[in-house]
């Protein structure tokens, strides 16, 4: 089974999926939809039989395929995928089912093309796929691109609010960020002698002399950061996380923004490993203030849209000093922590996405007591708020600890700012949640119909799984985290940084 | 006195040069002898056979490497690559040229002599068949180019330079619409033009002085010599390059551009921004690669400031501009920048890559005009930006592929913008340029966002009162648009051939 050509197969699933819908016609929205959530099904089917068939003590990287394409530059078609890689491609066939069930009835009242709608998301799913099982530098560059065209669109056209501002502000702020990484990329393909093959970059950029691996470390990191987003390159977040579609949006910080920081595990640690640890204490003193100022944003925020996407950004600052605190059980705990993110946020995004749809609004003022009217969504919401603050028991919990304890043993200061992280999110949270379900009713609730309908089977069957993954993953991390662990010891090893206290607190954390 | 020696004419190698030429004059007959009715389909038919023959016989020649008529003409690698790139591109544009089916009579007036808004020229502008006289013209200006490309000595690259400039200066004043910008647009790119000649065959003369010759071999010999009055030499160059880069549109020698390209009927427009680069660059790789490359080190940071400049003053300026020509003679203006970043690699990924880029770019800019002739009202094009809005409503198919050519011109990768950008910025890096590199990088960014701007508001603005209807385009207009898409796609996707055959083709002889 493994000599299945899994990643070429999975990453052009999806692009001949968006195909087929975009030609069905307008008229047949409801055919277009149900090709969409089939065809996610299939990808998410195929992703399954992958993950059964990696061999955790087999080699970094599995399913290697190689095509050529631009032999001159020496461009090639590769795909492989380590650990990390795969659990990031296993969530993006998760989500992507999910959120094209949440988004059923997203673009109905509009006027705008239901199959265009979902065309959209089946061709960004190629692109997020693409990116993470790309083994070639330049076609991660390439996926690295173009996934901006897609949720560029799905912004614009199907978002809501400032919707084209949004758009162009994602896709400026993305593409400037790629431009940097691609001074750097081609910096590093001339080093190397005309080829993107990872290996023989990873032998070239050894030869570096320090101050050029600086510089091109700082244009890949610079696209990463942007992407991710780390303070101070957040701002377009928000407003994108605001202006998308709810389902879109889950996708957008759930999925889109790991690209970041896979890129910055994949790409900036393994290839500039003298490069990494110089700029180690910035980057974690960016992640650190990341996490404090979107906290305190985040409870600002009026909009819940917006708030749940500060939430966000202050959780890419945990994944970010996970990172860069160079020990296993943070980089095991970082590489969790954006599975669970996803997972977590991603459902927190859907389930104010029903709210916000039944309320027709996303300002938290425009709620209150809507738990009366609406128990069990806001039980959901509840359920998915608590996931986010990372209550013990769910799985989002587990990784922050990783982070924090991996953290604590090298650099203790920044882990003990961090954990301040820890209350703020319970303050935004809680409060979040007292003022949109809790306390007394709002009466303008009263007068809208659509707020007093509950969960329907359709949302059911969309939070459900996420629910269980959630609890699954947060009282048995050990599939995930046996993955995801050969994968982040082999990326220290590129950088050349030794666990202080390796085995004893590995044994007692990690499982 | 002896008999005078004639030099030996490889003619096999001249013949795509003479088949245009003598084409364009039989054209000239035509206009005499055939009857009117029947003249557009004949001088069409006759300029498209001429560019398929010449373009036959290129390939045929493929593998000469030649100087020949006495050291004037020189036929190697890049020439018969950049006059192949031409004649495609030529042939591509005489389609545009040719549509007659959009307007009634065609973009052309029938008469440019008569005065504009007197009875006579309210007459000719209700449908008379426009002038067929542009055919000739158009395959004049491509054997100049032609020869442009290919000329071994500074005369007769001169000579080529008017040959090619002064139907353009004509063509330019055709517009059946807005006739007045576009007598305009002419006179003052004649002015400029023939300021930019003067300057370059004034710098013909000082070269002359300092090599004690014209042909190219001579001036690289000369320039490896101490001994020579540097001083001649560094002004003749300069007042060379200045000619070349005024007819390339290099700031800031640019600000003919957008008028020109604004005011001239928008197939000319094309046929500039698609053929006129590739000869101007074609000549321009041609000098600084066989006649100065001794005094690289001299050029190259004055040349790579001027291609700095020509990027930000294109990008910059392309943010502020409210009508779509003149935007995209501003992006033309900064895609001479990223064009020029290749020149100065001065390697072989240099010229093969700046070859790569002018086709991909060609087939591109040539598509985004042939959209631009389709939007239109009662008045003629509508090239007004707000009048673009919402138009992804209307139709979705010109939209998308007008939203394709403009993320090409950005730079997103599968398209040949990216392709092409890769490869000059990967050689200007190789060839030690890296400060060029990373200034493009930056510009491509500002330049991204008049690009973004207008597909916003082709897809995400509400179409207004005042869209305008979008022509069903003829058959040789859907035959540009669809080669340009297929050729940008194919670029992207699939560039292998295309860099293998300049790679090839990337030796110059000297």
């Amino acid at each position: 089974m493994s000599d299945f050509p899994f990643l070429s197969v999975l990453t052009l699933l999806p692009l001949v999926g968006a195909l087929a819908v975009a030609f069905i016609p307008r008229a047949r929205a409801e055919l277009a939809k149900l090709v969409a959530l089939g065809w996610s099904l299939v990808v998410l089917v195929l992703s399954v039989f992958m993950w059964v068939a990696f061999s955790i003590d087999g080699d970094r990287f599995q399913f290697h395929e190689s095509y050529p394409w631009i032999p001159a530059w020496g461009v090639s078609f590769t795909f492989a995928a380590d650990g990390i890689a795969l659990v990031m491609l296993m969530l993006i066939a998760i989500l992507f089912p999910v959120v094209i069930l949440a988004s059923w009835h997203d673009v109905d009242q509009s006027t705008r093309s239901a199959p265009a709608y979902f065309a959209l998301l089946l061709s960004f799913e190629f692109t997020m796929i693409g990116v993470f099982a790309a083994a070639d530098v330049f076609l991660f560059y390439v996926f690295f691109e173009i996934m901006l065209i897609p949720m560029y669109f799905i912004i614009g056209s199907f978002g809501s609010g400032q919707k084209q501002y949004a758009a162009v502000k994602f896709f400026l702020y993305s593409l400037v960020g790629g431009l940097f990484m691609l001074a750097s990329v081609i910096g590093l393909w001339v080093v190397a002698g005309h080829t993107f093959d990872f290996a023989e970059l990873a032998g070239a950029a050894a030869t570096l002399d320090t101050e050029t691996a600086r510089w091109l470390f700082l244009g890949f990191f610079v696209a990463f950061a942007i992407k991710a987003p780390f303070f101070p390159f957040h701002t377009w977040l928000p407003d994108s996380g605001g202006a998308a579609p709810a389902g879109a949006a889950a996708l957008l910080v759930g999925v889109m923004d790991k690209v970041g920081t896979f890129g910055i595990l994949r790409y900036c640690l393994s290839l500039f490993p003298e490069a990494s640890r110089w700029f180690a204490p910035a980057a974690l003193v960016l992640a650190v203030i990341g996490i404090i100022y979107a906290a305190l944003l985040a409870i600002g925020q009026n909009d819940l849209k917006r708030l749940v996407s500060y939430t966000s950004i202050a959780h890419f600052g945990f994944i970010g000093i996970g990172i860069f605190a160079f020990t296993t059980q943070a980089g095991t705990g970082a590489v969790l922590y954006m599975v669970n993110h996803g997972l977590a946020t991603g459902l927190l995004f859907i389930v104010v996405g029903m709210l916000v749809a039944r309320r027709g609004s996303s300002l938290v003022s425009d709620f209150g007591g809507a738990g009366r009217l609406v128990p069990v969504l806001a039980g959901v919401l509840f359920f998915a708020g608590l996931a986010s603050l990372a209550l013990p028991g769910t799985a989002p919990f587990v990784s922050e600890f990783l982070v924090l304890i991996g953290t604590f043993s090298t650099h203790k200061g920044y882990a003990v700012v961090a954990t301040l992280g820890i209350v703020l999110a319970a303050a935004y949270v809680l409060w979040m949640i007292q003022r949109t379900t809790q306390g007394t009713l709002n009466p303008a609730l009263t007068e809208v119909p659509a707020m007093s309908k509950d969960l329907t089977l359709r949302e059911k069957a969309v939070v459900a799984p996420l629910i269980a993954l959630l609890l699954v993953l947060g009282f048995y991390p050990k599939p995930v985290t046996d993955v995801i662990n050969p994968a982040v010891q082999a990326t220290l090893q590129d950088v050349g940084t030794t666990d202080p206290v390796p085995t004893v607190a590995d044994g007692k954390a990690g499982r | 006195m002896g008999e005078v020696q004639l030099p030996p004419i490889d003619y096999g190698a001249l013949s795509p040069m003479l088949i245009l030429f003598a084409a364009a004059c039989l054209g000239i007959l035509t206009e005499v002898v055939v009857p009117r009715r029947l003249r557009n389909g004949v001088q069409l038919g006759l300029a498209m056979i001429a560019v398929v023959a010449a373009l036959v016989m290129v390939v045929i020649e493929r593998n000469t490497r030649t100087i020949t008529i006495g050291g004037a003409v020189a036929v190697d690698g890049p020439t018969l690559f950049l006059q192949g790139a031409i004649l495609v591109l030529g042939a591509v544009s005489l389609m545009l040229i040719g549509e007659r089916s959009i307007e009634k009579g065609g973009a052309f007036v029938a008469q440019a002599a008569v005065t504009v808004g007197s009875q006579q020229d309210q007459q000719q502008a209700a449908g008379r068949p426009g002038a067929t006289e542009v055919y000739p013209l158009s395959v004049f200006a491509l054997g100049g180019m032609l020869l442009f490309v290919a000329a071994n000595d500074l005369l007769t690259m001169f000579v080529a330079l008017e040959v090619f400039s002064l139907p353009l200066y004509l063509l330019c004043a055709l517009a059946r619409r807005r006739r007045l910008l576009s007598q305009e647009a002419a006179l003052k790119y004649f002015l400029l033009g023939s300021y930019a000649s003067a300057f370059f065959l004034f710098g013909v003369a000082f070269v002359y002085g300092f090599a004690g010759g014209i042909q190219l071999d001579v001036v690289h010999e000369a320039v490896a010599d101490p001994q020579r009055p540097q001083i001649l030499l560094y002004a003749g160059l300069a007042l060379v390059a200045i000619g070349l880069l005024f007819k390339a549109a290099l700031a800031p020698f640019h600000v003919w551009t957008p008028d020109v390209y604004q005011g001239a009927p928008t197939p000319i427009t094309a046929f500039m921004a698609a053929c006129t680069k590739v000869a101007a660059f074609g000549a321009l790789l041609r000098i600084l690669y066989v006649a100065f490359d001794g005094v690289r080190w001299d050029f190259q940071p004055v040349l790579g400031v001027i291609a700095v400049l020509t990027m930000f003053v294109g990008a910059v300026l392309a943010v502020t501009q409210t009508d779509l020509k003149r935007l995209l003679a501003y992006s033309s203006i900064a895609n001479a920048g990223y064009l020029m970043v290749g020149v100065l690699a001065l390697n072989e990924e240099g010229l093969s890559g700046t070859m790569f880029y002018l086709v991909a770019y060609g087939f591109s800019v040539l598509a985004a005009f042939a959209i631009i002739s389709l939007v239109r009202d009662a008045d003629g094009e509508a090239t007004h930006l707000s009048r673009w809005a919402g138009i992804g409503r209307k139709s979705p198919l010109l939209a998308g592929v007008f939203t394709f050519i403009l993320l090409t011109f950005a730079g997103i990768p599968m398209t040949s913008g990216f392709t092409s950008k890769f490869a000059v910025f990967g050689a200007a890096v190789e060839g030690g340029q890296t400060w060029l590199v990373i200034f493009g990088v930056i510009s491509s960014m500002l330049l991204a966002f008049p690009y973004l701007r207008v597909v916003v508001l082709m897809w995400l603005s509400e179409p207004g009162e005042s869209t305008p209807a979008v022509s069903i385009p003829g058959f040789l207009t859907s035959a540009v648009l669809g080669l340009g898409v297929l050729v940008t796609v194919a670029l992207g996707v699939v560039p292998s051939p295309l860099i293998d055959l300049t790679r090839e083709a990337s030796q110059f002889v000297r």
